[in-house]
């Protein structure tokens, strides 16, 4: 599927490439491989490719004084078929201990939906999540899928202080809080995986595309898992998936 | 070897930032004001990306253990080595024991220290600019050290005949392109955005800076996008924020405006209450 993408210049070096302004995972896939066909071919010129939603922006290493010239050979890219090699993508499975001591706010969600916290947490764990991009902190993940009856508005003041590795809920959005920091979705549960690593090779284990699903342990499974994750040797339930 | 005696306001080591890494969510980060840092580099003709010390405000004290060249750029702390007062933009000889301190703010907001050869600073992401959760360390406090190479020669390939430009700190204004949502934004926001004189407010820092007065708005947020330093975004409650140097990588508030990049390094120069003016290029 192609879409009508529109180019904009964004400051010296930069172009902004956007898609139709809505989330969906055929953007995404579209996104996903423009954004692979730049990689390939534009290597020697750019110092940065990223993407968000429905956006790529690509960043020269130098400035850019006609945009015309770059902006048609950006679309070329987008019309060619580049022989590109689809990266292999993965179903990781997360595990997520829901118990009260994490959930902050589990109770008063389940409240406000009346339903009881074991559906919250079988509503969160049956779904699987796709990896739209990773942006607000280093390591934090984009997820879609989202079931609706969880959609929760973020909190009216946010917490000062949210551990590593909270589970949580902010509008039809979900993930987990890589690194402590303030924040106003609401707390549901917390993982003992590292989602950020920046002395490895690959900082994150997860990439745009990928799937996510939770699944529910105990606290004493929590912390079992949580020692092997700081010995470094636990791996990560994964599987091959086909895009 | 470098010991910090007294951290100061704000002291940490920044290079031009870190870059590839922003599929992880990782900030650019780097020196605030490139053009200062650039130039403190090359006077001892180092790379003008060498790492540096970016000093905030108030300036640290510290003591040198070997020899070396120093050079001091960008805002006028009012530099003393051994109590004796030296002077910006020259490169000024180190000798093991010498004391490095600052006084009063006279003019600008960040200053920049390069030792001849840079510093060997722990290197993250291919990047010395401390960030937190990647670099160890995010500022410098008391009893730190950072590492540099002892210099016993006195040449430099310095380049004496640069000048730093004059108006780097007075000037109010910010030249700056159309962002990508500037064309949602009315012909009244964009006549205030474009003629008013903005003051910075106490929100202010690496990550961005805040303007105090608000302008009307009633532009609802995008779906989450991508921001560069430099990126004004207008929140819903019609405040202006400017995205600095350590911003996030992605953003759902209107991207209004968007800072050159020598902009970026005016600005760095302000702080609360200074006046600022976008002129729109």
């Amino acid at each position: 599927m192609t879409f009508k993408l529109t180019y904009k210049p964004f400051g010296e070096c930069s172009i902004l490439i956007e898609w139709p302004h809505e989330i969906n995972e055929n953007i995404l896939e579209d996104v996903l491989n423009f954004k692979e066909k730049l990689q390939a071919v534009l290597i020697e010129q750019v110092i940065e490719v990223k993407h968000a939603y429905n956006s790529i922006l690509v960043t020269y290493n130098n400035y850019i004084f006609n945009f015309n010239e770059y902006i048609s050979e950006l679309k070329n890219i987008y019309n060619s078929s580049v022989a590109n090699q689809k990266l292999e993508r993965f179903l990781w499975t997360i595990p997520v201990c829901y118990d009260a001591v994490f959930g902050l706010d589990l109770e008063s969600l389940s409240q406000e939906k009346n339903i009881p916290t074991a559906d919250v947490i079988k509503l969160h764990t049956e779904a699987i999540y796709t990896v739209y991009f990773i942006g607000f902190l280093p390591g934090f993940l984009y997820l879609g899928g989202l079931n609706e009856i969880l959609n929760t508005p973020r909190k009216a003041s946010p917490r000062l202080k949210i551990e590593q590795g909270a589970v949580a809920i902010g509008g039809n959005q979900t993930g987990v809080y890589p690194t402590e920091s303030p924040g106003g979705w609401n707390i549901i549960g917390n993982t003992p995986i590292s989602f950020f690593n920046p002395n490895l090779e690959k900082p994150c284990f997860a990439k745009a595309g990928d799937k996510i699903k939770f699944k529910s342990v105990s606290i004493d499974n929590y912390n079992d898992i949580k020692l092997l994750v700081e010995a470094d040797v636990y791996q990560i339930e994964s599987e091959v998936i086909d895009a | 070897m470098l010991k910090v005696i007294k951290g100061g306001f704000y002291t940490s080591v920044q290079d031009f930032g870190r870059f590839g890494c922003q599929e992880f969510g990782v900030p650019n980060s780097g020196v605030m004001d490139r053009l200062s840092a650039a130039f403190a580099n090359s006077i001892l003709g180092n790379d003008k990306a060498s790492g540096v010390l970016e000093i905030t405000m108030a300036g640290p004290t510290l003591e040198f253990t070997k020899r070396t060249l120093i050079c001091i750029s960008g805002a006028n702390l009012n530099p003393k080595i051994n109590d004796h007062p030296v002077k910006l933009n020259k490169a000024l000889h180190i000798e093991a024991g010498d004391v490095l301190s600052f006084s009063t703010l006279q003019e600008g907001f960040r200053c920049y220290l390069a030792v001849l050869g840079g510093f060997n600073a722990e290197i993250v992401m291919n990047s010395q600019s401390m960030y937190s959760n990647i670099t160890s360390r995010v500022i410098l406090s008391k009893n730190d050290t950072l590492d540099y190479t002892e210099v016993l020669t006195d040449k430099i390939h310095s380049h004496a005949s640069i000048k730093f430009p004059k108006n780097h700190f007075n000037s109010k204004y910010i030249e700056v392109f159309k962002g990508p949502e500037f064309d949602l934004l009315s012909d009244d926001q964009k006549k205030i955005i474009s003629s008013f004189e903005f003051s910075i407010s106490k929100n202010n820092n690496r990550m961005a800076y805040q303007l105090e007065e608000p302008i009307k708005n009633n532009l609802k947020p995008i779906i989450t996008s991508l921001v560069l330093p430099g990126t004004v975004q207008l929140t819903p409650a019609g405040n202006l924020i400017i995205l600095m140097r350590d911003c996030q990588t992605t953003g759902g508030y209107p991207r209004v405006l968007q800072l050159t990049e020598h902009a970026i390094n005016i600005l760095s120069q302000k702080y609360v209450g200074k006046k600022v003016q976008f002129k729109l290029i």
